[in-house]
C-alpha cells in the first residue's frame, strides 16, 4: 500500500493542475473551434455553418496587416528583449554595489499598467511633443524620430515600448539562473586561467538552457497576447497599421459583436503558436532528456 | 474581507433604513466615469434614492463602452445580468433578439414618451414595437468648432459650404496656421468622414449609404467625392496627428495652434472646463450641409428575477426620461435633452442651436443617426466601414480604390 | 556561483588600469540603460505634479513650473470612478484579496508540479508538461465567454473566489514552467541519494528543494503578482459591483471617452495603483542573493 502510494504520489500531485488545464484550456479551445464554424454575432450560437468565418477572415485586408505585424513585432520583440535581458543580467552580476536600485529600475516597467505608460510613451515618441522636439530644441535640427506617426514604422515604435516593458523581467529570470549556476565548476575554470568571457560563453550560458526556454515562452506569450500595449500606444493606428491578431480578435468579439469571426481569428492564432512552439518545445525537451 | 463585506452591507442597510425593508433596486452598468459625467449620473442616483431606491454602481469605462460591453457579455453568460445597462443604437435591438431585454412599455406609455421624444429617436428605443430602452440625451456629432480670435485675425467667417471651408483652410495654411485640429484615431477619422459625407451626399443618400447599406450609393460618384474631400482634409491636418487624443486636438484650437476641429459636442465640455466662452472665445456651428447627426445615450433593462429589481427598472426608466434629470444631466454633459419639452433657459448658445436644428431636421427628415458613434449600423458593418476610412486617411490610397474597398468590406461584413 | 566578473581581479598594476576602465564602461552602460528605463516614469511623475492648467498650455514633457500634489490626493481619494468619487482607495482592498491568495496558491502548485516533472519523471511527463506550456498561449480574450458560463454554473459569478480561481487556473502553466526549468538544473543524484537515506517524496521537497528555490520563488512571485495585480480583462469581466479590482477603477479614471481628461490625475493614479507591485519588486529583489545555491548543490 505505502509502496503503491509512494509510486503514485507524484502523479496525484500533478493531477489537479493537469485536469484544470485540460478543461479550461483545451476544452475552451475546442469550444472556440466549434464557435468559429458558426455565425455567432453578439453571443455564441451553436449551429454549424461551415467555413464562412475563415473565408471572411482571409478576405479582410486588416487581418493580413495584423498577421504580418505579428511576425515583425514578435521576432524583434523576442530577440531584443532576450539579448538585452541577458546582457543586463550579466552586467548586474559583476558585484555592483548599486545592484538593488538598478535592478528595481530595470524591473519597474512591468509593474505599471500599460493603460497609462502607453500615454507616456505616446508623448515621448510623438515628434511634436517628445524626444524629437527636445533634441531639436538642443540645436540638432535634423534629428528625426517619428516612427510612431509613420504607418510604415509605427510597429517598431511598439517594439520599443514592448522591450522597455518586458526586458526587465527577462533580466530577472537570467539573474536567478546565473545565481543557480554551480560555483564549483566556475572556480575550477578560473583556476585553469580561462578568461571571464569564455567562462560565460562556454560554461555559464549553456548551463542556463532551461532559463532560455522560460524566457522564450514568456516573451512569445507576451508577443502573441500584446493587446494593452498596442491599444494604449497607437490604438492600432495610424489607420490600422499596428493592429495585431490579439487586438483584431478583441475588436471583433467585443466592439463589433462578431464572435464567430473572432473565434476564427483565435484559431488561426493558436495555429501559429502551435507551429512555432511545438518544434521548439520538442527540440528543447529532447535535448534535455535523452 | 469578511469584515469589509459586512461593513458594506451594514452601510447599505443604514442608507436604506428609511424606506423600511426593501424597495426598488438596481445594479447599473455604465461608462460615465469622468468628473462631469459621473456628477451628472449621481443626480440620477440621488433621485432614485429619493424615491426609495437602492442604486448599486457598476462603472466600466473605456473604448466608448467597449470594455463595458465585454463585461456585459460575461455577466449575461454567467447568468448574472446587471439590472440596467447603458446601451445605444442598434445594439439595443441586437440584445433584444438574444432574448435578454425586458419590456418597459408600461412605464413608457404611462409617461407618454411617444409624445415628448422626436420620432426617429423614439424608434431607437423600441424593439419589435415594444419600448425596450430609455434615452438620456442627444449629442450632436456634426459640429465644427473654431478659435474665434484666429478666424477674426485672418478675416474668416464660419464656413457655410465645403468650398468655403477649403478656401478658409488654404488661407490659414498660407498664414502658417494648422487649419484642422485632428486626432488620428479610427473613431475620430470616422467622425470627420461622416461629417464630410453628410455634406457631400446629402441627408437622403447618407441614409441610404450608412443606414441601409445600399451598394449603389456606397459605390456612387458622390462617395468618390467624399473620399476626395477626405484627402484634402488630410492635407489640412498637422504632421503629428496620429494617435492624438481628441481633447488634445481641442486644446490646439483653444491655444490658437489650429483653427477648426470637427467633433461632437462633448468637445464643448473641454472648452468650458478651460474657462472659454462660447461665441466669444470659441465658435460652434454645424458642419456645412443639411442634416443633424445624433448620438443618443440610453439605458436598456435586462431580464432579471425579483420584484425589487423589476420595480427598480420601472422607477429608473421613469426617472431617466423625466424632465428634471434630462435638464441637469445635459447641462453637465454638453448635450441636449432627448425630450423636446424641457426648458432650455439654462443652456448655452451652442445647445440652443443644437435644439433648434434638431427640431427642424426632425420635421424635414434629415435627423440622422451617427454611424461613427454606433447609432446607425451594427458593430460589424460600422467597423468594416471605419477600417476603410482610416486606412484611406492614413495612406496614399486613391478615392476610387477606397470606394471599391468600402463596398468589399461592407459585403464581407454581412 | 562565486567570483566571475568580466574584469577578473588583477594582480599586476598594469592590469589595474584596464580593470578601472572596464568598471567605468560597465557603470556607464548600466546608467544609460537606467535612463532609458526611467524616461516614461519621468514623464509620468512630472505630469502628475502639474496643474491641469499647466498641462493644457505648456509642454507635456517638461519639469513642472509649479509643483502641486493635488492630483495625487485626487487620485487616491477623490477621483470619480463612477458615481462614487472616492478615488482608488476603496478598490485597493479587493485587489489585495484577489492577488495574495491567487499568487500563493499558484506558486505552491507550480513548485509542486515543477518538482514532479523535473525530478520524478514518469512516462508521459514531457507530454503533460508540453500540454501545460502550450496552455500558456491561449489568448485570454478567447476564454472570457466560456469561463463566464463556467463560473455561472459553479456559482462563482461575480465573486472574489471566482476571480482567484480564474487567476490560479491560468497561472499554473507559467509557475510550473518556472519551477520545472529551475529544478531541472539540479542534479538527479540528489533525489536518489535522499531516497537511499529513506526520505520520501514530500520530505525531499521540503527539506532539499524548497530551501534551494528562493531565487525562482522570487521570480515566480514577481511574475504572478504583476500579472494578477495588473489584470484588467478578467477583473472587469468576472467582477460585479463591490468586487471590482483596482485596475478597473484605474481604467475608469483614465479611460473616459467624452469627458474632460485630467492627465495629472491619470498619471498619479497609475503610479499609486502600481505601488504594491513596486514594493514587491523592491522587497523580493533583495533575495536574488549571489551564490545562494553555491556550495549546497554538490550532488
Amino acid at each position: 500500500m505505502t509502496e503503491w502510494l509512494e509510486r503514485h504520489i507524484p502523479k496525484m500531485v500533478l493531477a489537479p493542475s493537469f485536469a484544470a488545464v485540460l478543461v479550461f484550456v483545451y476544452g475552451f479551445i475546442a469550444w472556440t473551434a466549434w464557435v468559429s464554424l458558426t455565425r455567432s454575432r453578439l453571443l455564441p450560437k451553436y449551429e454549424i455553418d461551415g467555413l464562412i468565418q475563415y473565408e471572411r477572415l482571409f478576405n479582410a485586408p486588416r487581418w493580413d496587416t495584423a498577421m504580418s505585424n505579428l511576425f515583425v513585432f514578435g521576432t524583434l520583440f523576442i530577440l531584443i528583449s532576450m539579448v538585452l535581458g541577458l546582457m543586463l543580467a550579466i552586467l548586474l552580476d559583476q558585484k555592483i554595489r548599486t545592484e538593488g536600485v538598478l535592478r528595481t529600475i530595470y524591473l519597474y516597467p512591468m509593474a505599471l499598467s500599460l493603460i497609462v505608460t502607453g500615454t507616456a510613451w505616446k508623448w515621448i515618441m510623438n515628434p511634436g511633443l517628445g524626444l524629437e522636439a527636445m533634441v531639436r530644441g538642443w540645436g540638432f535640427e535634423s534629428f528625426t524620430f517619428d516612427w510612431v506617426i509613420n504607418p510604415d514604422k509605427a510597429i517598431y515604435a511598439v517594439v520599443i515600448a514592448g522591450v522597455w516593458q518586458a526586458s526587465g523581467f527577462v533580466m530577472a529570470l537570467f539573474l536567478a539562473g546565473l545565481r543557480g549556476v554551480d560555483g564549483e565548476i566556475i572556480k575550477a575554470a578560473q583556476v585553469d586561467g580561462i578568461p571571464a568571457w569564455r567562462i560565460y560563453t562556454a560554461i555559464i550560458i549553456p548551463s542556463m538552457a532551461p532559463i532560455f526556454l522560460s524566457a522564450f515562452i514568456v516573451l512569445a506569450h507576451l508577443a502573441i497576447k500584446s493587446f494593452d500595449l498596442v491599444i494604449a500606444l497607437t490604438g492600432g493606428g495610424p489607420g490600422y497599421a499596428t493592429d495585431l491578431p490579439a487586438t483584431y480578435m478583441y475588436t471583433m468579439a467585443f466592439s463589433r459583436g462578431d464572435i464567430g469571426q473572432a473565434a476564427s481569428s483565435a484559431m488561426v492564432m493558436m495555429g501559429v503558436v502551435f507551429a512555432i512552439i511545438v518544434p521548439y518545445l520538442y527540440s528543447e525537451l529532447r535535448a534535455k532528456h535523452d | 474581507m469578511k469584515y469589509t463585506a459586512f461593513a458594506a452591507v451594514s452601510a447599505v442597510a443604514l442608507a436604506c433604513a428609511a424606506p423600511a425593508v426593501a424597495g426598488p433596486e438596481a445594479e447599473v452598468l455604465h461608462w460615465w466615469t469622468s468628473g462631469g459625467e459621473a456628477k451628472s449620473a449621481a443626480v440620477l442616483q440621488q433621485e432614485f434614492a429619493d424615491n426609495g431606491g437602492t442604486w448599486t454602481d457598476m462603472p466600466v469605462a473605456g473604448g466608448g463602452g467597449d470594455a463595458a460591453m465585454t463585461a456585459l457579455r460575461a455577466r449575461v453568460l454567467s447568468g448574472n445580468a446587471p439590472t440596467a445597462v447603458q446601451l445605444k443604437g442598434p445594439a439595443i435591438q441586437e440584445w433584444y433578439e438574444e432574448g435578454v431585454l425586458a419590456d418597459i412599455s408600461s412605464v413608457a406609455e404611462a409617461e407618454g414618451w411617444g409624445d415628448v421624444l422626436p420620432g426617429s429617436i423614439a424608434e431607437h428605443m423600441k424593439c419589435e414595437g415594444k419600448w425596450c430602452a430609455a434615452p438620456v440625451n442627444v449629442h450632436r456629432v456634426d459640429w465644427i468648432w473654431a478659435n474665434a480670435a484666429l478666424l477674426e485675425a485672418n478675416g474668416i467667417e464660419m464656413p457655410q459650404t465645403w468650398e468655403d471651408f477649403n478656401a478658409a483652410a488654404d488661407k490659414l495654411m498660407a498664414a502658417g496656421i494648422t487649419p484642422l485640429a485632428h486626432g488620428g484615431q479610427a473613431w475620430q477619422d470616422a467622425t470627420v468622414f461622416e461629417a464630410v459625407a453628410l455634406g457631400f451626399l446629402g441627408p437622403e443618400d447618407f441614409r441610404k449609404a450608412f443606414v441601409e447599406l445600399d451598394m449603389d450609393t456606397l459605390k456612387s460618384e458622390k462617395m468618390t467625392a467624399v473620399f476626395d474631400q477626405m484627402r484634402k482634409m488630410r492635407g489640412y491636418v498637422d504632421a503629428n496627428f496620429p494617435g492624438r487624443d481628441w481633447n488634445l486636438a481641442t486644446s490646439m484650437v483653444m491655444n490658437g495652434e489650429a483653427a477648426f476641429q470637427i467633433m461632437g459636442d462633448w468637445a464643448k465640455g473641454e472648452f468650458l472646463a478651460a474657462g472659454k466662452e462660447p461665441g466669444k472665445d470659441f465658435l460652434c456651428a454645424s458642419v456645412p450641409g443639411d442634416g443633424f447627426l445624433y448620438n443618443v445615450d440610453s439605458f436598456a433593462m435586462f431580464e432579471v428575477d425579483g420584484e425589487d429589481k423589476q420595480a427598480g427598472q420601472d422607477l429608473l426608466a421613469k426617472l431617466i426620461v423625466g424632465p428634471k434629470f434630462q435638464e441637469v444631466f445635459n447641462l453637465n454633459k454638453g448635450s441636449i435633452p432627448a425630450r423636446v419639452d424641457v426648458k432650455l433657459d439654462a443652456f448655452d448658445t451652442c445647445a440652443h442651436l443644437s435644439a433648434k436644428d434638431m427640431g427642424e431636421s426632425a420635421d424635414n427628415g434629415s435627423l440622422l443617426p451617427s454611424y461613427a458613434h454606433g447609432m446607425a449600423l451594427r458593430g460589424a458593418q460600422a467597423g468594416a466601414i471605419t477600417d476603410v476610412v482610416t486606412a484611406h486617411f492614413n495612406s496614399e490610397m486613391s478615392s476610387a480604390e477606397a470606394v471599391q474597398m468600402l463596398a468589399d468590406a461592407v459585403a464581407n461584413s454581412l | 556561483m562565486t567570483d566571475v566578473t568580466l574584469a577578473p581581479a588583477a594582480a599586476a598594476n598594469s592590469r589595474n588600469w584596464s580593470h578601472f576602465a572596464l568598471r567605468w564602461t560597465l557603470f556607464t552602460l548600466l546608467g544609460l540603460f537606467a535612463l532609458f528605463y526611467l524616461m516614461p516614469l519621468f514623464v509620468m511623475i512630472t505630469t502628475s505634479l502639474k496643474s491641469l492648467e499647466e498641462i493644457r498650455t505648456g509642454s507635456l514633457i517638461a519639469f513642472p513650473r509649479e509643483v502641486t500634489f493635488d492630483a495625487w490626493r485626487t487620485a487616491w481619494s477623490e477621483a470619480c470612478t463612477g458615481i462614487q468619487c472616492e478615488g482608488l482607495r476603496p478598490y485597493f482592498w479587493n485587489s489585495v484579496v484577489i492577488a495574495v491568495p491567487a499568487v500563493a496558491i499558484s506558486t505552491m502548485l507550480g513548485a509542486a508540479n515543477g518538482y514532479v516533472i523535473a525530478q520524478w519523471r514518469f512516462r508521459g511527463a514531457n507530454l503533460v508538461f508540453s500540454l501545460m506550456l502550450f496552455g500558456c498561449f491561449i489568448p485570454f480574450q478567447v476564454v472570457l465567454l466560456p469561463m463566464a458560463r463556467m463560473l455561472g454554473l459553479m456559482g462563482l459569478a461575480g465573486s472574489i473566489p471566482g476571480l482567484i480561481f480564474v487567476h490560479v487556473t491560468y497561472g499554473i502553466g507559467f509557475t510550473t514552467l518556472f519551477f520545472r526549468n529551475f529544478y531541472v538544473t539540479i542534479p538527479q543524484d540528489l533525489v536518489k541519494a535522499a531516497k537511499v537515506d529513506g526520505a520520501g517524496f514530500f520530505r525531499i521537497f521540503w527539506s532539499i528543494f524548497l530551501p534551494l528555490s528562493l531565487p525562482i520563488i522570487v521570480v515566480t512571485v514577481i511574475w504572478q503578482f504583476t500579472q494578477i495585480w495588473n489584470d484588467f480583462l478578467f477583473g472587469v469581466s468576472f467582477s460585479q459591483a463591490g468586487t471590482q479590482p483596482v485596475t478597473v477603477a484605474l481604467n475608469n479614471i483614465v479611460n473616459s471617452t467624452t469627458g474632460v481628461k485630467e492627465y495629472n490625475v491619470d498619471m498619479a493614479a497609475a503610479i499609486i495603483a502600481a505601488l504594491p507591485t513596486l514594493l514587491v519588486y523592491a522587497v523580493a529583489g533583495k533575495y536574488f542573493i549571489r551564490g545562494l545555491t553555491a556550495g549546497s548543490v554538490k550532488g
